[in-house]
């Protein structure tokens, strides 16, 4: 992939992905996030990763999101007012993420292999749904079973979550 | 030339960014969503790092493409629990505000 298309869909991933964290109307951020979803849909193309980017945009971007918004205007959440800024606490959060990055940063760099280009495909890529159907259920068969109860839990949970008291 | 280090470093951003929200942010929702901010910026690394070991028989390990898929599932099973949760909040306490819910702080 070309170096201008991977750092414009990286730039729209990050700067969407920090709106998240800064917009105090709860709907924009989630929109915010739909839009940083799809460049990262668009980034796991760029990786020859097909499934994974329908399946980030069908799932995330089409379901998990479409859900937060259904929340948000369930909970009727309104602008968060300005108020009172904390600073000290404020200034101690975003120390502790720049501490987190610039740890990253610091392993990434000494890493041998990331300076290395991606070696190239001499196979076919097209079929990576067989490919990764197959693993999942030869290989990955029992995870697979288990994540499908945990999904059946979770259903049961949201159920038993959202009842009413009874008057 | 794209290299792997320049997809971890956008994962490494996506992530601390992820950081910073959920600790500055005080609403309850937009801590979940930079939680999955965060899960995301985990996939892309794993994705990364699947393209870049290709086997011998010139396909990229799918090991990590399964594992991102199931963590896609769970973090969506996740998402649905936990605002579940805060709809059971909201109901008894009228606030997503993380300071006014703090009755378990030490």
């Amino acid at each position: 992939m070309s170096p201008v298309l991977f750092w414009i869909f990286a730039l729209v991933t990050l700067i969407f992905g920090a709106a998240v964290v800064i917009n105090r109307n709860p709907v924009a951020s989630a929109l915010s996030l739909v839009v940083s979803f799809l460049g990262l849909a668009a980034l796991f193309m760029s990786l020859n990763a097909y499934f994974i980017g329908i399946i980030q945009v069908l799932v995330y971007a089409g379901a998990v999101m479409v859900l937060f918004l259904f929340i948000i205007m369930l909970l009727d959440l309104r602008v968060e007012e300005r108020r009172r800024i904390n600073w000290l606490a404020s200034a101690g959060g975003l120390a502790l993420a720049l501490i987190l990055f610039g740890q990253i940063f610091s392993v990434v760099s000494h890493l041998e292999i990331a300076q290395q280009p991606f070696p190239p495909l001499p196979g076919s890529t097209t079929d990576d749904v067989r490919n990764i159907g197959v693993a999942l259920f030869t290989n990955y068969n029992l995870p697979f079973q288990v994540v499908g109860v945990l999904v059946l839990v979770a259903t049961i949970g949201v159920v038993l979550l959202s009842k009413r008291e009874p008057r | 030339m794209i290299t792997l280090g320049d997809y971890l470093l956008v994962s490494g951003i996506l992530f601390a960014i992820g950081f910073a929200g959920v600790m500055l942010r005080r609403n309850l929702i937009i801590i979940l969503m930079s939680l999955e901010l965060m899960l995301n910026a985990a996939n892309l690394s794993l994705v990364a790092f699947s393209r870049f070991r290709v086997g011998p028989d010139g396909l990229p390990n799918y090991n990590a493409q399964v594992f991102v898929f199931f963590i896609i599932t769970v973090a969506a099973a996740e998402v649905a629990v936990g605002l579940a949760i805060i709809v059971a909040l909201y109901r008894a306490r009228q606030t997503t505000d993380i300071q006014n819910i703090s009755s378990l702080k030490f």
